[in-house]
């Protein structure tokens, strides 16, 4: 009786004895990201489940993420086959309106520089020694988007998706404070106080129907292992604008979203194991993800300013900023920016054109990405 | 394949081909316009 007695006591201190100063920090780190979501607003959609997720995997012998672990059958089920972060880009499509990229699309070249950052960024991940599809990995936080890092890094790098995400979509939020000193830098005044004139071109109906398809058989033929996120993304605003779904939209904007964001969130928490999280590796991943977003900024403001020359001084290069898919806080930026310089300039418009192209970029970018790997052979077909 | 010839491989096509593509459809978005272009009243007429 005795014994049975002690036996049944330890059962209940078991978990604190085991508890290693690993988890304490990982909780500890788990809680911040709870505060940032909770206290601050940042992405609270995404930082609270992670952060709870993070809490729950972290304590000892609750085995959340062991085969016969509730947290593991989300993730296999979800996050291995890449489903979750698909239909999440169908709820995306479905909330998207791509009138201002319609309306002037030479804009959405501004959308292909913003996400110049990856590649470059990939090759700095290279010269710090991470291995080729780790440095994928690393280098896809510069689409600023949350979905496609989730859906890269989930295919090529599973060990280091939560760095990816936290990274990916830690730095979104604060695009507003990343994003303006390095407008500044980049431009000078007089190009800061440019006055673009309004760009009045009404789309009809039917090329908004047929955008979503045009581009999913054109990008998907160029870079097919890109469909699945090219086609998700279109699927949605086909069903958008087509206006015969609502209930399907409906459902891919709220409750499939909800849902699938939710239990995303909790398998991305579910990766951040002490073990496999508190590497230098992960410190080097957060400071890599920051460094492709300001370079992603950087190149498209240059882009900006070249298309500017080009133009004769008609663009206004702080748009080039919003060539990036963090929609649509990355054109309030501008806008607010352009404001600060010149009270007469309503850059909101055409920066939505830009971050629209962005986020067509981004989905774009990871598809090329997945289809040159792919004629390189360095994954499989 | 050695590390950097991947790694400016996937960099030169990568920036490239995303140009190229996104360049295309701005062409493609451009031809649907001029093929399906807006009426004025359109909207309005359908749902009249």
């Amino acid at each position: 009786m005795e014994s049975a007695l002690i036996s049944g006591l330890q059962g209940l201190v078991i978990g604190v004895t085991n508890l290693g100063l690993g988890h304490v920090i990982m909780i500890l780190i788990a809680s911040g990201l709870l505060y940032l979501g909770i206290q601050k607003g940042y992405e609270p959609l995404l930082l609270v489940p992670i952060g709870f997720g993070a809490i729950l995997v972290n304590i000892p012998l609750a085995d959340m993420m062991e085969n016969e672990g509730f947290l593991r059958f989300f993730y296999d089920a979800g996050v291995r086959t890449e489903v979750f972060p698909l239909l999440i880009f169908v709820g995306i499509g479905a909330m998207t309106d791509f009138q201002p990229l319609l309306e002037n699309p030479k804009i959405i070249l501004l959308g292909a520089a913003g996400q110049f950052g990856i590649f470059l960024t990939l090759l700095l991940a290279l010269a710090l020694g991470f291995d080729k599809l780790d440095a994928v990995a690393v280098a896809i936080i510069g689409a600023c988007d949350g979905p496609t890092a989730i859906y890269v890094s989930a295919k090529f790098a599973p060990h280091m998706l939560g760095a990816v995400s936290v990274a990916a979509y830690s730095y979104m939020s604060l695009v507003p404070l990343i994003q303006p000193p390095i407008m500044r830098a980049l431009t000078t005044e007089k190009e800061r106080m440019i006055v673009m004139g309004l760009v009045k071109q009404p789309v009809s109906k039917t090329t908004k129907i047929l955008f979503p398809i045009v581009v999913t058989i054109f990008a998907s033929l160029l870079a097919p292992k890109g469909a699945p996120l090219i086609g998700t993304v279109m699927l949605g605003n086909l069903m958008k604008e087509s206006g015969v779904v609502e209930r399907l939209k409906s459902a891919s904007e709220n409750e499939i979203a909800n849902i699938v964001t939710l239990l995303l969130g909790l398998c991305i928490g579910a990766t951040m194991e002490a073990d496999k999280f508190l590497r230098g590796q992960t410190l080097l991943v957060l400071g890599l993800g920051f460094i492709a977003i300001c370079l992603d900024t950087a190149v498209g403001v240059l882009f900006g300013k070249l298309m500017c020359l080009a133009t004769g001084g008609k663009i206004n290069p702080l748009i080039g900023a919003a060539g990036i898919s963090a929609f649509p806080m990355s054109a309030r930026v501008v806008q607010a920016e352009g404001q600060k310089y010149n009270k007469k300039s309503y850059l909101l418009m055409h920066a939505m054109s830009a971050n629209a192209g962005g986020q067509i970029g981004s989905v774009i970018a990871a598809a090329v990405m997945l289809s040159v790997l792919q004629g390189m052979g360095i994954v499989g077909g | 394949m050695d590390t950097w010839t991947f790694g400016w491989t996937l960099a030169l096509i990568g920036m490239g081909g995303t140009m190229l593509v996104l360049w295309i459809l701005s062409l493609l978005i451009l031809l649907l316009k001029k093929i399906f272009p807006h009426r004025p009243g359109q909207s309005a007429a359908k749902k009249g």
